[in-house]
């Protein structure tokens, strides 16, 4: 394959898309915010299924009308007769809560309800999970930066970090659009992203490394511009295959999974568009060369 | 890169061996190496609770314990006090200024300290002590609060696994949190609600006499038969500690559930002198201060068992037995989060992660095959590896596997391709340039190492953040990302790396191959 196409181009285009979209994601996680499963706000959440199918979504509603849970919402999950349903009360207070409540279900819908699932978190542990979750993704992102700045240059790492920002800003910001739920599978979903985003950067940055040895005439631009050429095949073929697994996930593994393999077929995308796009020009800005390559540095 | 010693081969195929060996122990029960993946309780069905104890009311009770003799020490010292106050965080009490040093001394006295016990562990005392003017404050040290937690929470631990136990689920795991936490995770339970119910009772047993007049030392509370509001007793008769054996039975005239108890020696010794004197009175049966009867003391009872009768149902019965046998909680404990997955739930989702791991395999190993052709065979081989491989180190660690976590081997399947593909699109651009192809392999493994273990260490590192931060599910998620990486590594650069160059040597003018 000998595709030469001039990136460089459409640096700053890209680089003007690029933030534009960080700012639009910004002002709706601080205007719209997160929509926080249970895992992070507390409350509870019951899967159920039903087996009389014609039970309707209202008449789960209805049969829900206690004021003491709080806000209830109730939704449609996967198949027909499987419902989802999450209120703000959590169960620790009345230990029998549970029961009453499924037994209160059964009888107003005249219907036998299997639970599947019960999930309740209270506040204390809720704030510490998501306390822990923004820890990690924190810590995640300085591990990152410091593993490119032992390995390459400061430039680098700084790259590396705005591209990974870009990231998991981004992708957050498309979950607040969406009003998609974050729980705790979404956290390791936006740490995988680091990693994998991470990756493609690296692999860029190496062969950038290497040009720059290599050809000492070439401005940072024309290096860039080859490496990532060079890499590009790579670049796409590993990002159809993570997707193709991602998309199988996505569509057949399940709704538990749902959230988390979008999370990460998002990820991937753009982590793949963020290693071409912000983390290669951020060399330009600074103007890396040759010299700027420590000794220490020729492999 | 290309050349491998026979010693080389030899070890990388017994690795694999080894590994697939160890992954097809989960087929059926081997009794003798009993390794196996275990299933997360999200896959397998069960429930997961985490406990907190709430130590407040064991710090103010403690402090309550602490009053008479300290009152007795001040006393013996000959040192005046005067408004003697207590509350739920700590004693004040007024000192003259002259005789405060004298208190203090003998307040932290290491030895032979009645009041205050010094804790050897921490090299601190149990309580503070702070003067304001006049004023003598007495709290717990924050030293005397963890050790106070960790014994109440060592305790609740101890009794949390006798009612567990005692209700006979399988394989239940009880562990220490932090240091106010208990988790539970039993698996296999499809209702976790009397085990939580069981869970949540302190079961303070007590027996104590219902008094005529509601003066000072006495309280009311209310009988849970019938709502009947009693004047009971503040001094404790006997309580749950002296019971040492109780048994669900039925009464024998009117066929109801109730429970047989048998006090220790003490007890019964306790027991019949009060009923021997207070013979036409009631006696109340108190649980976490709701009263379950309060029968009339028709006669002395001195043989040291008794029945308790509240119209139970066999199962309230049944579960009061249990508890009395397991003995009270030092502190209340509340449930702060629980995760219950039905058994059909999880057979849905091991189904569905299954399936959808095998479309994913199936895709990528077609993808592969059509873009490199025979070295996509190679790839799609080292693939395959790779998978048992990761099948064989989690049964090896006995692991534990959930629904993220098979989420993990799908995207390692969709990434382990990754390293391939940078050393074969790597050799690719070696060939233009270079004319012998061994040497195009050679460079091409050479120059893409340290890109392919750069791209490697990064989502290792995102594994390891995962796996410290996260929890249950999610920590199965890092632990396959994490092996994944490993046996990416191991499977592109030994057993990849071996196949191509088997390839290659035997294939030195590219007949064969294209890539």
């Amino acid at each position: 394959m000998n595709n030469k196409i001039n990136f460089s181009k459409f640096f700053k285009a890209a680089n003007i898309f690029s933030f534009i979209s960080v700012i639009v994601s910004i002002l709706f996680l601080f205007f719209k915010g997160l929509n926080y499963g249970v895992d992070f706000k507390g409350g509870t959440l019951l899967e159920i299924r039903i087996d009389n199918k014609n039970i309707q979504i209202q008449d789960i509603r209805a049969s829900l009308n206690i004021p003491e849970l709080g806000d209830v919402n109730v939704k449609q999950f996967g198949e027909e007769g499987d419902f989802l349903i999450k209120f703000e009360k959590n169960a620790n207070e009345n230990k029998k809560f549970i029961t009453d409540l499924k037994n209160s279900i059964s009888k107003k819908i005249s219907s036998a309800v299997n639970f599947r699932r019960v999930e309740t978190v209270g506040p204390k542990v809720s704030s510490e999970l998501l306390k822990q979750g923004i820890t990690a993704i924190v810590l995640a992102l300085g591990a990152m930066l410091f593993y490119i700045w032992i390995r390459f240059e400061w430039q680098f790492s700084l790259g590396a970090i705005v591209a990974l920002i870009h990231d998991v800003v981004i992708t957050l910001g498309i979950f607040s659009i969406l009003s998609f739920e974050v729980n705790l599978s979404i956290v390791a979903a936006v740490l995988t992203i680091v990693g994998y985003s991470m990756n493609d950067t690296v692999v860029i940055f190496d062969r950038i490394r290497e040009n720059l040895l290599k050809y000492s005439k070439l401005k940072t631009n024309e290096i860039t511009d080859v490496s990532v050429n060079e890499t590009l095949s790579r670049t796409i073929i590993t990002s159809l295959t993570t997707l193709l697994a991602l998309f199988s996930i996505f569509f057949l593994g399940g709704e538990i999974l749902k959230g988390f393999s979008f999370a990460m077929i998002l990820g991937v995308i753009i982590g793949t568009y963020s290693s071409i796009y912000v983390a290669s020009p951020v060399l330009n800005y600074f103007n890396v060369t040759q010299k700027t390559l420590s000794k220490d540095d020729d492999l | 890169m290309l050349s491998f010693t026979k010693i080389k081969v030899l070890f990388i195929y017994l690795i694999l061996v080894t590994t697939i060996f160890f992954a097809s122990l989960n087929l059926k029960n081997n009794n003798l190496i009993d390794k196996k993946v275990n299933l997360g309780l999200d896959l397998q069905g069960g429930s997961y609770i985490l406990l907190e104890i709430d130590t407040k009311p064991l710090i103010s009770q403690k402090l309550q314990s602490k009053v008479i003799p300290l009152k007795k020490l001040l006393n013996i010292n000959k040192i005046n006090f005067k408004e003697f106050i207590i509350s739920s965080e700590n004693i004040s009490l007024t000192i003259d200024q002259e005789k405060q040093k004298k208190f203090k001394n003998i307040f932290f006295k290491q030895q032979e300290n009645v009041v205050n016990n010094f804790i050897p562990e921490y090299n601190k005392f149990e309580l503070d002590l702070e003067f304001n003017q006049n004023k003598a404050i007495i709290n717990f040290s924050n030293f005397g609060i963890v050790s106070l937690n960790n014994a109440a929470l060592k305790q609740s631990i101890e009794i949390i696994r006798r009612r567990i136990d005692d209700v006979g689920t399988k394989e239940p795991t009880i562990l220490q949190r932090g240091d106010k936490r208990i988790l539970v995770e039993l698996p296999g339970i499809d209702n976790p609600e009397r085990i939580k119910e069981l869970l949540g009772k302190t079961a303070q047993l007590t027996f104590r006499l219902v008094s005529k007049d509601d003066g000072f030392g006495s309280e009311k509370l209310i009988l849970s038969e019938n709502n009947e509001e009693l004047t009971v007793n503040k001094r404790v008769v006997i309580s749950g500690d002296n019971l040492i054996d109780a048994q669900p039975q039925f009464d024998n005239q009117s066929n109801q559930p109730m429970v047989r108890f048998t006090l220790d020696r003490l007890g019964a010794q306790k027991f019949g002198r009060i009923t021997t004197e207070n013979v036409g009175r009631r006696l109340a049966i108190v649980l976490d201060n709701s009263v379950i009867s309060a029968p009339q003391i028709r006669e002395a009872i001195t043989g040291g068992t008794g029945t308790i009768s509240g119209g139970f149902s066999f199962q309230e019965s049944t579960d009061l037995a249990l508890l009395l046998r397991s003995g009270a909680l030092p502190a209340p404990i509340n449930i702060v989060e629980e995760r219950t997955v039905g058994p059909d739930l999880g057979k849905d989702s091991i189904d569905a992660g299954i399936f959808s791991l095998i479309v994913g395999f199936i895709l990528v190993i077609i993808f592969m095959l059509i873009k490199y052709k025979i070295f996509g065979l190679v790839s799609n081989f080292s693939l395959i590896a790779n998978l048992f491989m990761m099948l064989g180190i989690l049964t090896i660690l006995e692991a534990t596997l959930t629904l993220p976590g098979i989420a993990g081997i799908i995207l390692t399947v969709g990434m382990a391709v990754d390293s391939n593909v940078l050393i074969y699109e790597r050799i690719k651009e070696e060939l233009r340039t270079e004319k012998s192809i061994i040497h195009a392999f050679d460079t091409g493994y050479n120059k893409a190492k340290i890109t392919v273990i750069d791209a490697n260490v990064t989502t290792l590192i995102a594994a390891v953040i995962l796996f410290v931060f996260g929890s249950g599910p999610v920590k199965g998620f890092a632990v396959t990302l994490g092996i994944g990486i490993v046996t990416t590594l191991f499977s592109a650069y030994f057993i990849a790396r071996h196949l191509t160059s088997v390839i290659v040597l035997n294939d030195k003018n590219g007949k064969y191959f294209k890539l």
